[in-house]
């Protein structure tokens, strides 16, 4: 199943499969680690729609609601 | 002479290198953007002397901020790049690293905080890299100085790399690199990555952050507070002033022990060149500099300041900035020049703009802080809290009505959080002697001349007359006395001097309410000015002055109104 990054439950890991978006905002995202096939998992987000705390192996992101929209991860169906 | 350049991503370890490479003291801390400027210096390599320039971190060489932007121009006209990156994010910090073979300049490649790599399972086949990238690869541990000889030696070795590859297929390049190169071996979760995920996590991490404020305000006014009392004030009373009395007196002309032991013997009216003039600075601003940065160094070295970031941003977003936006302000508390470089690590102007405005608004800096507490502190906590509560409130709402008014929308929050690393006491030290010293030679002079100044327009009644011609605006808008007026023009100087200047005219605990927030508010001081013009033109900086001027008189003229 594709959901949005900002879906994930805490703790929940995805395999990313697409970054919805322009040039801009892609190479913005790769450079800082988040790519194509790259395993995410959500440490917290922040309520209100606040940023988002994401894990890539040992490297910790915060990345504001809007922009964490534009990454789609595949979650394993329960 | 020849150009090194260290580059590499933010919070690799670039100014710890710069710093063990040079013997150049620079402020290192933990977390990305502590370097905003660049910085310079030399060393010798083989009898070879070099420039080394510390280059701010920058993800691409296609810059998104104004300190990547200078990354970005410096590295164009270097010699030598040294390529920094973080061992334990080896994929990640490539990208810049292929980036920059791409510049066709002799390159080396540093793996830097190599001891966490073990920490993490991670094995890096160094000589293999080399053989790929075909440049030399070196490891350290900087902040304890391990390796750093052995990337001096190998410095000379740096070349221009073959590597070669398609732009759009960087990527998939770094894959097939970091898999040759790189095992990792499965591990369980660290101890500073369970206490990190539990500062980060809204429901744990918001009420520990405000204990953490509350401590930090706490222990850095029980240590200014008492540093004062039983150490500084007692040295000075009992070892200093009986004998600088003396001393002058033998001499026994006028104008002398009028300039330099002031009208009377008191540390903090008298306003001579050498008992005012070195108590204010000395005994009563140090030790509450001291014990700012103390804790403010603990809280940067940790690595908690950009999880607070974190945690604030939602909150910031009413004012115009994300949750980065508190870095600068918080630096802001110390002082103001700094804060308003700090600025550098925010994107756009608006958010520079406001970012600004609201390190001038919501709290003056340490030294003026230091001389309100104590000039208020005869009246109880609640004047002190009085005063700071309302300047807050105030730069809030002029946050609030600034991101209103200005046309654009707030940046959404894109960074790192660094690990939460044991802090390492001899490196605190080290920033709190250099942050000391900068104080102690920069702004003890000023102090001194301020204080000279005054007594020199006093005698030659340059005072009486500012005081005569323009006081009665002052008396009438902010119910203060007219002779103030010569106080606020001083202001502009020296914020802390202006606050002293106060105490020998034996105001009300109101009237020192208002004349407090108007000096805090109503001008940046001079150094500020001047920061804040090199970084938004003078245009700007007038701009900036002229609306907080405005918000101040009206503020304290209302105030005045309701306080009375």
């Amino acid at each position: 199943m594709i959901i949005c990054v900002t879906d994930l439950q805490e703790g929940q890991t995805g395999v990313v499969k697409e970054i919805k978006g322009g040039c801009g905002i892609i190479t913005k995202l790769q450079s800082i680690g988040i790519r194509i096939d790259k395993k995410i998992k959500k440490v917290s987000g922040q309520s209100f729609r606040g940023p988002q705390i994401l894990k890539i192996y040992n490297l910790q992101l915060a990345i504001g609601f809007g922009m964490a929209k534009h990454i789609l991860v595949e979650v394993k169906d329960k | 002479m020849k150009k090194i350049l260290l580059v590499g991503n933010p919070n690799v370890g670039k100014s710890a290198i710069f710093s063990r490479l040079t013997g150049t003291r620079v402020i290192i801390s933990n977390y990305p953007g502590s370097t905003v400027e660049f910085y310079q210096g030399h060393t010798k390599i083989n009898d070879q002397l070099f420039t080394v320039l510390d280059v701010p971190g920058t993800y691409t060489l296609t810059p998104a901020s104004d300190a990547e932007k200078v990354a970005v121009d410096m590295i164009k006209d270097g010699d030598v790049i040294v390529n920094i990156l973080d061992a334990t994010n080896l994929e990640r910090n490539l990208n810049l690293t292929l980036q920059l073979i791409k510049l066709k300049k002799p390159m080396i490649v540093v793996l830097n905080i190599w001891d966490d790599t073990e920490h993490l399972g991670i094995e890096i086949d160094i000589q293999k890299l080399e053989k790929i990238l075909n440049i030399p690869v070196v490891h350290t541990v900087a902040v304890i100085g391990d390796g750093i000889k052995s990337l001096a030696d190998r410095i000379m070795e740096a070349r221009i790399s073959d590597y070669d590859f398609v732009d759009e297929q960087i990527w998939q390049n770094i894959g097939t690199i970091v898999n040759d190169v790189q095992k990792i071996s499965h591990r369980h979760h660290t101890f500073s990555e369970r206490l990190s995920d539990i500062l980060i996590k809204p429901l744990t991490g918001i009420p520990i952050a405000l204990f953490i404020l509350f401590i930090a305000f706490e222990i850095t006014r029980f240590i200014g507070e008492n540093l004062i009392l039983y150490v500084l004030d007692p040295v000075y009373n009992n070892f200093y002033a009986p004998y600088i009395i003396k001393l002058v007196n033998i001499f026994n002309v006028d104008i002398l022990t009028r300039i330099l032991l002031g009208t009377n013997t008191q540390a903090m009216s008298g306003f001579g060149v050498l008992t005012t003039g070195l108590y204010i600075p000395l005994v009563v601003v140090l030790p509450y500099i001291f014990s700012f940065y103390l804790i403010l160094s603990l809280i940067e070295d940790s690595g908690y300041l950009p999880r607070l970031a974190v945690l604030l941003d939602n909150f910031m977003h009413k004012f115009g900035l994300h949750g980065y936006g508190t870095i600068p302000i918080i630096l802001g508390l110390g002082c103001k020049v700094p804060a308003i470089l700090a600025t550098r690590i925010l994107e756009t102007k608006r958010e520079k703009l406001i970012a600004t405005l609201l390190i001038l608004m919501i709290a003056p800096c340490m030294p003026q802080s230091a001389m309100i507490i104590s000039i208020l502190a005869r009246y109880g906590f609640g004047y002190i809290a009085l005063t700071f509560g309302i300047i807050i409130l105030v730069g809030l709402l002029s946050g609030y009505f600034l991101n209103k008014i200005l046309k654009g929308e707030v940046p959404e929050l894109f960074i790192e959080i660094p690990p939460i690393r044991p802090i390492k006491l001899n490196l605190i030290a080290k920033k709190m002697w250099m942050r000391m010293q900068g104080f102690v030679y920069d702004a003890v002079p000023l102090i001194i001349a301020g204080v000279l100044i005054i007594n020199i327009l006093e005698i030659l009644g340059v005072i009486n007359f500012i005081t005569n011609t323009f006081g009665s605006s002052i008396t009438n808008i902010l119910g203060l006395p007219k002779e103030l007026v010569s106080v606020i023009a001083l202001g502009f100087l020296r914020k802390d001097i202006s606050i002293s200047l106060l105490v020998p005219y034996n105001l009300s605990a109101g009237q020192l309410v208002i004349s407090s927030i108007f000096l805090t508010l109503y001008l940046p001081c001079i150094a500020t000015f001047f920061v804040i013009s090199k970084e938004a033109g003078l245009k700007n900086a007038l701009k900036i002055a002229t609306s907080t001027f405005i918000v101040s008189l009206t503020l304290c003229g209302i105030l005045n109104i309701f306080i009375k």
